[in-house]
């Protein structure tokens, strides 16, 4: 386990992950983090127990012969299933892999401008999951965030007026950030964006930070 | 609920679980089932399940229990806490229809044989976690029991309680600082 990740997701977001009530990309993003964070699995792994707590303090009483019935369904249960092999990428953890249903190669690129490209990936409802691919030294078009906002970097690296964000390290911004990301020079630069307002791409026209990326 | 029985500890709950994962043994399972159950179906029914709906999902959700004892790792998560997990993922299911996501080598995967202490303390720690929450002041109890059953945010808590969006969250924080402290 990485010990170099130095911002994490949350408390908010990892009791919302454990209690089960977050948008679907918002687990995504927990999922991925949690596959490359100790810290924050533990944290979960407490929250969980919290769960644990609660439920044990009361109940509504089941139904006559409900016990009965629970036991005739194990008698037809099968032998127990196995847990299913998941597919292993260097880049993507395994909950990312699912999604895009294979390793890096099966990512489905579309441009945004600029060389950064993006993929959107299928979760339901109320949050936007998407993977971005910001070519080393290249920017993030200018983006507004409507919301809420968790970026946490795959691969390379990037920086912005905030901090530098390395792989594993997320970045949490809102309506009352304004960033210019820029990935380092190093290499391409991969992440995951989570948005629960639609990301405003303000423009596809180069805008001045280009000038400022090539140095 | 039923007869009166002195309430097992949470090291029972443990035995009966490995019974039924080493044995399957349906007395274990039926033991279980009579505990759990109905307090499954509650949070179920807490969580906005009306209660023929609650009372087939806790029948599924024990069903799982029973397929997936091998899984089950006493140094990882009390019997309530794994139960709790499962609970959770059939609401997630069935209620948003939603998927879940979950991290790379899964929590509850099969791994070396868990340390027997490890275990044991790791029931120690659950029973004291609930006798924390159990002694949080009201009004903090029911903010992270609302977190945790329902499907309403912090901003759905505020509008319908009128308290400031910043006080529920100071107060979940409050709360959890307590429950933290309990537990050093
Ligand atoms: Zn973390
Ligand atoms: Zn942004």
């Amino acid at each position: 386990m990485e010990e170099t990740i130095h911002h994490h997701i949350g408390d908010d977001l990892l009791m919302g992950y454990s209690a089960g009530t977050l948008p679907e990309a918002f687990s995504l993003m927990v999922a991925a983090h949690l596959s490359l964070c100790d810290t924050c699995r533990a944290a979960v792994a407490a929250y969980d127990a919290v769960g644990g707590a609660l439920i044990e303090d009361d109940g509504v009483e089941m139904t006559e012969g409900s016990i009965e019935h629970a036991l005739a369904r194990i008698e037809l249960a099968s032998a127990p299933e196995p847990v299913p092999e998941r597919k292993r990428c260097a880049v993507l953890p395994a909950p990312l892999a699912d999604y895009v249903g294979g390793d890096l190669a099966s990512v489905k690129w579309r441009p945004v401008g600029m060389g950064v490209r993006q993929a959107i990936l299928p979760t339901s409802g109320k949050a936007t999951a998407r993977l971005l691919y910001i070519p080393a030294g290249a920017s993030v078009p200018d983006h507004g965030h409507g919301g809420r906002e968790l970026t946490m970097v795959l691969q390379g690296a990037f920086s912005d007026e905030i901090a530098s964000f390395a792989r594993g390290d997320v970045e949490t911004a809102d309506e009352s950030i304004v960033h210019t990301p820029i990935a380092d020079v190093g290499a391409d630069c991969i992440c995951l964006a989570v948005t629960d307002a639609p990301l405003r791409f303000r423009s596809l026209i180069p805008r001045l930070i280009q000038p400022f990326l090539k140095i | 609920m039923g007869k009166e029985e002195a309430t097992p500890d949470a090291g029972e709950w443990v035995r009966l679980m490995l019974r039924i994962r080493d044995e399957r043994d349906r007395a274990a399972f039926a033991a279980l089932f009579r505990h759990f159950a109905p307090r499954v179906k509650g949070f179920l029914m807490k969580s906005g399940a009306d209660a023929a709906l609650a009372e087939e999902c806790a029948q599924d959700v024990m069903t799982t229990l029973w397929n997936k004892a091998h899984l089950f790792d006493p140094s990882r998560a009390s019997v309530a806490t794994w139960i709790f997990t499962i609970a959770r993922n059939r609401r997630i299911d069935l209620l948003r229809r939603d998927r879940r996501p979950e991290p790379e080598d899964l929590p509850w995967g099969p791994e070396a044989e868990p340390d027997q202490e490890d275990a044991l303390a790791l029931q120690q720690e659950s029973e004291r976690l609930r006798a924390a929450l159990k002694a949080l002041p009201e009004a903090q109890r029911e903010l992270i029991e609302r977190a945790y059953w329902g499907d309403v945010s912090h901003s759905e808590i505020a509008a319908e309680t009128g308290l400031p969006l910043g006080t529920i969250k100071s107060r979940i924080r409050l709360a959890l600082d307590r429950l933290r402290h309990a537990m050093k």
